[in-house]
């Protein structure tokens, strides 16, 4: 089964699966490796890594030396096409005017989604992170724990493959040995970080990313992830023998033509095809879930972008997959006698408790760093090293004015640079050109730091989506309006966020060059910024108090899954990317039991 | 300084930067569409938008732009050897807004070194020698130093230097004499060689 065109569908299939990243990658993987039929609906254009992922081109070979511009919003070689802020034609609008409180919506149509340039941090949820309202009595538990989904946190990583390290921390797990791959050694400004931020009582250590920093192991892992199917195992075996390992070059946002991270293009995909039960069309917007007299979801209807025209597609399942805000896009639109706000939404919660990560940076001169011998540090093409949240005691002993926790991300190396980097050294080199300048120039260029804050927001009853019947995308759907109020939890974060990276640049012996805010008010990024949407379909053991029960299914429609993030009904410090797929995976499980038993 | 007092300067030191560029994110529908659009070929790079600086202005530029960065030598060439000037003609007819902003700032800029050429020494700008380029210069390279007259002078001085860095250290032999190392595939990385964990102090790097 392959690609093909809309029109050309089996008349049935087992599961629908609408979106291509890591959940509908995931979703698809899952269930077509165990043999069920699968069509794959993602709105964007097909797209090769393979062919179209420019490996080794310098700014030298990109328009504006690859400088970021409307079209493409993080610089010409990022591997999202068609995508960014904002898609033509395709609006989301807001329902209040304060700037800071404007959502930013992150989408990417192509196959694979935001899959094909995210940065590749891979941090397993810990067992609090599970049960934050127990912890200290704000937002929700979810209807699981950390034991429920660690073996697949523990599957997801063979699979993909992610360097990191087991450090034993609070609330950080560790991974099976063996099973994470070995990190790449800390860049100079990561070691001089990890330096001083030990005398603050920061533990800086290994990050986890998706990266291969060896080949994986295709005699042992498609065996164990598939017992008792040899199909599946020769399958995948075949295709994690594609996969090669990290040559350190080309950062990752662009994508890997070798495979060596992971993409859903490149790991999921692939093998799914492969195995011969899963069909994907592309170009197929999703416009809404149908269904039958009795309320079941029986089709996804798509308007196919080559031609404008609509269609229906028939499947036992509906597992959207489409990103937290676009699947419940779809739900709200989804509108019949039986579900008249919307299908699955008898809660009356659909929309409701989205959320983002918060980020807040503080940017530094590190003398220390300046007129370092030239050396190489593409490394893994992103971060080697962090600090996972450090101040649990604190925190539950009250000894700071917000509850929860955030990481921190270090910036700052000897990169390939841009056109654009060279504004701030003015302050340093006081005007000086000609040969001077060049002095200068290779005397500080490296010598710059910024560390991110990226850290748990709180669910609130503020920040929620909802249509807006008044606007209508190219396609003739109606849009999504934006509700959203940061609450004192984030400020209070994001105040402390400033105030460490501050003292960590100070403890160095560097100044810092950006504005630090006390207040925290003005220090946190917009909303849907750092792109890890989630929520607005929350997951819980109670129908009226949730939209899906543990394994995503509507609580309503006993066959209309969510695989995304929607209902995530917290969202840790923990990047969610890893946590949606192994959640997924949990939930294909439970579809392809209750398929066996009849129940579905 | 200590921490103390550093920290305390550092909460004052507020409103020089400013934090998010809520226009920048927040594009408009149409600008999305502009110039290579949101899906153009990555491997061939191509730019779709004509040139549109004229030979005098693409003269002032390579004259100012080896002032700022020139021939260093055998060790490093002068802005104008790997093109800078086409770059700047390359930036400032792109379509877009911040683009757009920027054509302004140099196209005035260079009309107004003309004018000040011609009015201290009678002649254009780029047959300027070195005491009397240096001259008007000096008056403009930084703007904070910079007197009130020479405010505009100073604004576009500073925009014209980043775009000449930007313009020179983006080509793989800027990159190459600005200590830029990489992009080339390796079977291991092994992290900082000793002589720049010596230079930081560190022993020996964990993992």
């Amino acid at each position: 089964m392959p690609h093909i065109n809309a029109g050309k569908t089996k008349p049935e299939y087992d599961v629908i699966v609408v979106g291509s990243g890591a959940a509908g990658g995931q979703t698809a993987y899952t269930l077509a490796m165990e043999g069920v039929k699968v069509l794959m609906l993602e709105a964007g254009r097909d797209y090769d890594p393979v062919t179209e992922t420019p490996m080794f081109q310098s700014n030298q070979h990109a328009p504006l030396r690859g400088a970021s511009t409307p079209g493409k919003p993080f610089g010409y070689f990022d591997a999202t096409v068609d995508g960014g802020w904002q898609v033509p034609g395709e609006p989301y609008t807001q329902a209040q005017d304060r700037p800071e409180d404007e959502f930013l919506w992150w989408r990417a149509r192509m196959l694979g989604g935001r899959t094909n340039h995210w940065g590749r941090i891979s941090l397993r949820n810990g067992p609090y992170d599970f049960k934050p309202y127990s912890r200290d009595g704000l937002g929700f538990d979810w209807p699981l724990s950390y034991e429920d989904v660690a073996p697949y946190y523990d599957k997801v990583e063979a699979l993909i493959g992610v360097y990191g390290s087991n450090e034993g921390l609070e609330n950080t797990p560790d991974s099976p040995n063996g099973t994470l791959m070995p990190p790449p050694k800390a860049r100079a400004a990561e070691l001089l970080a990890r330096k001083h931020g030990k005398s603050l009582g920061i533990p800086i250590v290994p990050i986890h990313r998706a990266v291969m920093t060896e080949r994986l192991n295709s005699k042992k892992i498609p065996k164990w992830l598939h017992p008792n199917n040899p199909k599946a195992q020769e399958t995948l075996a075949k295709e994690m023998d594609q996969r090669l390992a990290c040559f350190w070059a080309t950062k990752c946002g662009r994508g890997c033509s070798i495979k060596a991270n992971y993409q859903s293009t490149t790991v999921h995909i692939p093998p799914a095809l492969a195995s011969g039960n899963l069909d994907i069309i592309t170009n197929a917007m999703a416009r809404v879930v149908e269904t039958d007299s009795s309320g079941k979801a029986t089709a996804v209807n798509f308007i196919d972008k080559t031609t404008g025209k609509d269609y229906s597609v028939k499947g036992r399942i509906i597992a959207l997959a489409a990103s937290s805000l676009e699947s419940i896009r779809i739900m709200m639109n989804s509108q019949s006698f039986h579900h008249p706000d919307g299908i699955g939404n008898s809660s009356g919660l659909l929309g409701k408790y989205i959320m983002d990560t918060t980020g807040a940076r503080v940017s530094g001169h590190v003398p220390a760093l300046e007129n370092m011998p030239p050396h190489n540090e593409d490394g893994a093409g992103g971060a080697h090293i962090y600090a996972p949240w450090w101040l649990y005691k604190e925190q539950i002993s009250g000894k700071l004015d917000f509850p929860r926790g955030y990481h921190i991300e270090t910036g700052g190396t000897r990169g390939e640079p841009g056109p654009t980097s060279f504004g701030g050294l003015e302050s340093l080199t006081k005007g000086s050109y000609g040969k001077q300048l060049k002095e200068d120039a290779r005397r500080y260029y490296g010598s710059f730091v910024g560390y991110s804050g990226r850290g748990e927001m709180i669910p609130n009853e503020d920040c929620y989506a909802s249509i807006d019947n008044t606007v209508k995308d190219k396609w003739g759907i109606p849009v999504l309006k934006f509700h959203w109020k940061w609450h004192e939890h984030e400020i209070r974060q994001a105040a402390h966020m400033h105030k460490t990276f501050a003292e960590l640049i100070i403890e160095q012996g560097g100044t810092v060059t950006s504005e630090v805010d006390p207040t925290g008010k003005k220090a946190l990024y917009r909303p849907g910024e750092i792109i890890h949407e989630v929520g607005g379909a929350i997951m819980g053991d109670n129908n009226k108090k949730s939209v899906t029960n543990q394994f995503m299914q509507s609580w309503d429609v006993s066959n209309l899954f969510l695989t995304d993030g929607a209902s995530f009904c917290s969202n840790a410090d923990k990047n969610p990317t890893l946590s949606i797929m192994a959640i997924a995976w949990r939930s294909c499980d439970y579809m392809m039991e209750e398929m066996k038993k009849g129940n579905i | 300084m200590d921490r103390r007092s550093a920290l305390k300067w550092m909460f004052a030191a507020t409103a020089t930067v400013h934090f998010l560029d809520t226009k920048a994110l927040g594009q408009s529908q149409e600008a999305i569409g502009l110039g290579y659009g949101t899906d153009p070929d990555l491997i061939k790079g191509e730019v779709p938008w004509e040139r549109t600086m004229t030979e005098a202005q693409l003269r002032t530029t390579k004259k100012l732009a080896d002032i700022i960065l020139p021939k260093d030598g055998a060790k490093s060439p002068s802005a104008s050897e790997v093109g800078v000037p086409d770059f700047f003609d390359e930036w400032i007819s792109a379509p877009y807004e911040n683009h757009q902003k920027d054509r302004t700032i140099i196209l005035d800029g260079l009309a107004w070194i003309d004018r000040e050429s011609q009015r201290r020494f009678g002649t254009d700008f780029h047959l300027l020698a070195r005491p009397e380029f240096t001259e008007i210069c000096d008056d403009i390279a930084y703007l904070p130093d910079a007197l009130p007259e020479y405010e505009f002078g100073a604004q576009f001085f500073s925009k014209f230097r980043s775009l000449t860095m930007g313009g020179y250290y983006t080509t793989d032999i800027g990159a190459k004499d600005l200590g830029y190392v990489g992009n080339y595939a390796m079977q291991t990385f092994d992290g900082p060689p000793p002589e720049v964990l010596k230079q930081l102090g560190i022993d020996k790097a964990p993992w």
